[in-house]
């Protein structure tokens, strides 16, 4: 394969698309297909077939605005519409050149106006399961073009010269760890894929492997030739069978077409992938627990170091990199470091995909640039809470980040700036927070999720998260004293500082930043037996008679 | 030992001491004198780094790391005893009693227990947090011993050094965070499990979860420290 051929193959689906005068894309993505987009599509191509009309009904990923599924985009107009369904195919056919049907149509400026799409280009665009589509999309020249044009190094300088920082959260340099990798001994080298996406509110690596799968195996074979690697893992959750299925024929179609397995491009290069399904363990998005579920031990992390890239799947150099990590990657090859790095902060750079949920108008997946403000992301793209409600925090971060409040709603995503408001990028879920929101109780939410996906090893984690929901539970019921405070601050401290991963090392965060910017709703649960969002149920004692 | 070995000095609490490059902080510790509280750490027995006692600070590092897998390197400042680490310390104690069914005066380890050593060593008086009180089995099927899981405290020596050592790799855990238990074999009762009967669980137990039936405590201390013998008298082979 080279890139005449890619082009080639780009001809051939050009000038099947081009045979067509309309289009229809329907999402297939996890959301709209529970609402039936399958027969959705069927209906509307049989209504198409029916009034005679040359229209293309496609299968593609999500259109991003989930909460008004199921979704369908027409061309060439670009109409998205909404909230379809099999009996209103008929009018979305004959609808077609003309304005679309009342009340499908969705006002999308804002929500399209910022948004910068990098990871998301191919997301609602193509058909996830036909990999010519993708090339057609510009697909597998950068791996094309690392294999023939540059050395190892050279990728990891592409790499490092675009500034892409970890996307699961923790911000590593990519470009440091890819190059730590390389360096390790010769030999043989894994890359690994982190597909456990586990917060509450998160499904942006979902989408992406369900709307675009060949992203991620071209940017982690990219990876696999940067670092030395014959062997790659995408590690992804049984709970998402839909994005499990698609990677599967992902591979398939990756492998017909000559893009993994022996001598890729013609090059003495060799890598295939293998999909590990998780048995639903939250912890094993840690990369050293993730790495012994691959192993088939049981899912807990060791300390650390040593670090994975030195020592990692079965005591080799891996990499292990996050979803949309590898999915920036492709489009960093093709167009350049430089090209990535013109967009973001100083120090993070590119664009990050949030899952937009909580009391919001616009429930959506996006992707924005890096240093865009929170407010422009919850009061433009989200459209604000809804009517009659007041804004009142928004949190990141899932179980490990924290909530930062209406106050500083000016601050801009980066991974520095959250982590100084006291949450963190985290791997990009946001939910959004209105007056109706008690912030002990969401300080609660999260304890007991941490509490549950604890795995037991450290004790701190184990039996401190236990410990601390039992207050958080106290204070909500108003069973609480200020003593219980102090010792539930005390805990936090332990917990955090003495934990053995990162699941408890950041459990107490959602506590530390509601006592930062909320501390008096805590004293409101405990001195005055009231909880000012009227969420959570005091418990009075009884008088004695 | 080659000869190219090259010696690494560091200082533990401001004493200059000398150490080979494979050897952790907490063997160096206690090769010196200073006592670093452990409990998942046994010598003999591959460290896991779990219970978070021998926590320790290192100059230039924020983050506290666990001394028991700690490499030792040039130059390196260790503080092993800081008003912060004996607060955590004492914290993981409270945790931990708090967290079972750990009543000292009607234990067999009672007088012998490490748990309770320790918790004296570091002025633990008294548990801030609330017992949890769990409802918990004891598993007496086995002829010779007894498991009590309202006395264990998950440190999994008994894990490794039916693993590492005897070779049969009949205990493990099972379950998630407050819900892990060690289980013989497929959480099969002791008794009709694939043990071997050789005891080396009950012997490095730090507490009275596993014991010899008929023996209490003090008329019965362990012997844990048979492990780096056995381990010295299998590489000599």
């Amino acid at each position: 394969m080279n890139l005449e051929e890619l082009n080639q193959i780009a001809d051939a689906v050009r000038a099947e698309n081009g045979k067509y005068d309309y289009a229809v894309n329907v999402c297939q993505g996890t959301g709209c297909l529970a609402q039936h987009a399958d027969q959705i599509q069927a209906a509307i191509g049989a209504s198409a077939a029916a009034a005679g009309k040359n229209v293309q009904v496609r299968r593609v990923g999500c259109l991003g605005f989930c909460a008004a599924g199921p979704l369908a985009q027409l061309e060439p107009e670009g109409h998205l519409l909404k909230g379809l369904s099999v009996a209103r195919a008929d009018e979305v056919v004959s609808s077609l050149g003309g304005s679309p049907p009342p009340g499908l149509q969705c006002e999308l400026s804002e929500l399209v106006e910022k948004q910068v799409q990098v990871v998301l280009e191919n997301s609602g665009k193509i058909d996830p399961e036909k990999i010519d589509e993708y090339i057609e999309r510009d697909g597998y020249q950068g791996l094309v073009k690392a294999l023939t044009e540059l050395r190892p190094v050279d990728v990891v300088q592409q790499i490092t010269e675009s500034g892409l920082r970890g996307r699961g959260g923790g911000g590593y340099p990519t470009g440091l760890k890819w190059g730590m990798v390389a360096k390790a001994a010769p030999g043989q080298k894994y890359v690994i894929c982190n597909g456990d996406e586990g917060d509450p509110g998160a499904f942006m690596d979902r989408s992406v492997l369900e709307s675009d799968p060949q992203r991620v195996i071209e940017g982690m074979a990219i990876a696999a030739y940067a670092v030395g690697a014959s062997k790659g893992y995408i590690y992804v959750r049984a709970e998402y069978p839909l994005a499990v299925s698609r990677l599967t024929s992902g591979l398939r179609e990756a492998r017909r077409r000559g893009f993994l397995g022996n001598n890729i491009c013609g090059t003495p290069f060799d890598f295939d992938i293998e999909i590990r399904i998780g048995a639903g363990a939250f912890v094993c998005g840690e990369e050293t627990a993730l790495i012994a579920s691959i192993e088939g031990l049981r899912g807990v992390p060791r300390v650390r170091p040593p670090y994975p890239a030195s020592a990692g799947l079965w005591g080799k150099p891996t990499l292990i990199n996050n979803v949309e990590t590898f999915a920036n990657v492709p489009p960093i090859l093709r167009k350049g470091g430089a090209w990535f790095a013109k967009v973001g902060t100083a120090k993070s750079k590119g664009t990050k995909v949030f899952a937009l949920s909580g009391k919001i108008r616009n429930t959506a997946l996006i992707e924005v640039p890096m240093g865009i403000t929170l407010r422009e992301i919850v009061e433009g793209i989200g459209g604000g809470v809804p009517e009659g409600h007041s804004f009142k925090a928004v949190q990141t971060g899932g179980p490990s980040g924290g909530c930062i409040p209406a106050e500083l709603m000016d601050i801009e995503v980066s991974y520095e700036s959250l982590i100084q408001a006291g949450s963190m990028m985290g791997s990009g879920g946001m939910i959004v927070m209105d007056d109706s929101s008690c912030m002990v109780n969401v300080a609660k939410f999260f304890m007991e999720f941490c509490m549950t996906e604890s795995c037991g090893k450290c004790i701190p984690c184990r039996a401190g998260t236990v410990q601390m929901f039992e207050l958080l539970a106290k204070i909500c019921e108003g069973r609480a004293t200020m003593d219980d405070l102090d010792l539930l601050i005390d805990l936090c401290s332990t917990v955090k500082e003495a934990s053995l991963c990162g699941l408890g090392q950041t459990a107490p965060n959602p506590v530390l930043s509601t006592l930062r910017y909320f501390k008096q709703e805590y004293i409101e649960h405990i001195q005055n037996k009231r909880c000012p969002a009227g969420v959570c149920t005091i418990k009075h004692e009884e008088v004695p008679a | 030992m080659s000869a190219a070995t090259e010696i690494k000095t560091l200082i533990i609490d401001g004493k200059d001491v000398s150490a080979r490059p494979e050897q952790t902080v907490l063997e160096v510790a206690r090769e010196n004198g200073i006592e670093i509280p452990t409990l998942c750490h046994l010598d003999g027995l591959t460290d896991v780094g779990a219970c978070r006692l021998c926590l320790i600070e290192i100059k230039g590092q924020t983050k506290l790391q666990p001394a028991c897998v700690t490499r030792v390197e040039e130059g390196m400042e260790v503080q092993s005893d800081s008003e912060r680490l004996r607060k955590h310390r004492r914290t993981i104690i409270e945790l931990l009693f708090a967290e079972r069914n750990h009543i000292c005066s009607v234990c067999v380890a009672n007088g012998n227990c490490e748990l309770q050593s320790l918790s004296q060593e570091l002025g633990v008086t008294h548990v801030r947090l609330p017992y949890r009180n769990p409802e918990l089995t004891v598993d007496a099927s086995h002829e010779r011993f007894t498991c009590d899981h309202n006395r264990c405290i998950l440190c999994t020596r008994c894990v490794r050094v039916c693993a590492e050592i005897e070779g049969a790799h009949v205990w493990d855990v099972m379950g998630r965070g407050a819900g892990c238990r060690v289980i013989t074999d497929l959480a099969q009762p002791w008794g009709e499990s694939s043990c071997t009967r050789c005891g080396k669980c009950v012997q490095v137990c730090p507490t009275g979860a596993l014991y010899e039936k008929g023996k209490v405590g003090i008329e019965r201390p362990k012997h844990p420290e048979f492990l780096p013998y056995l381990n010295l008298m299998r590489e000599a082979q």
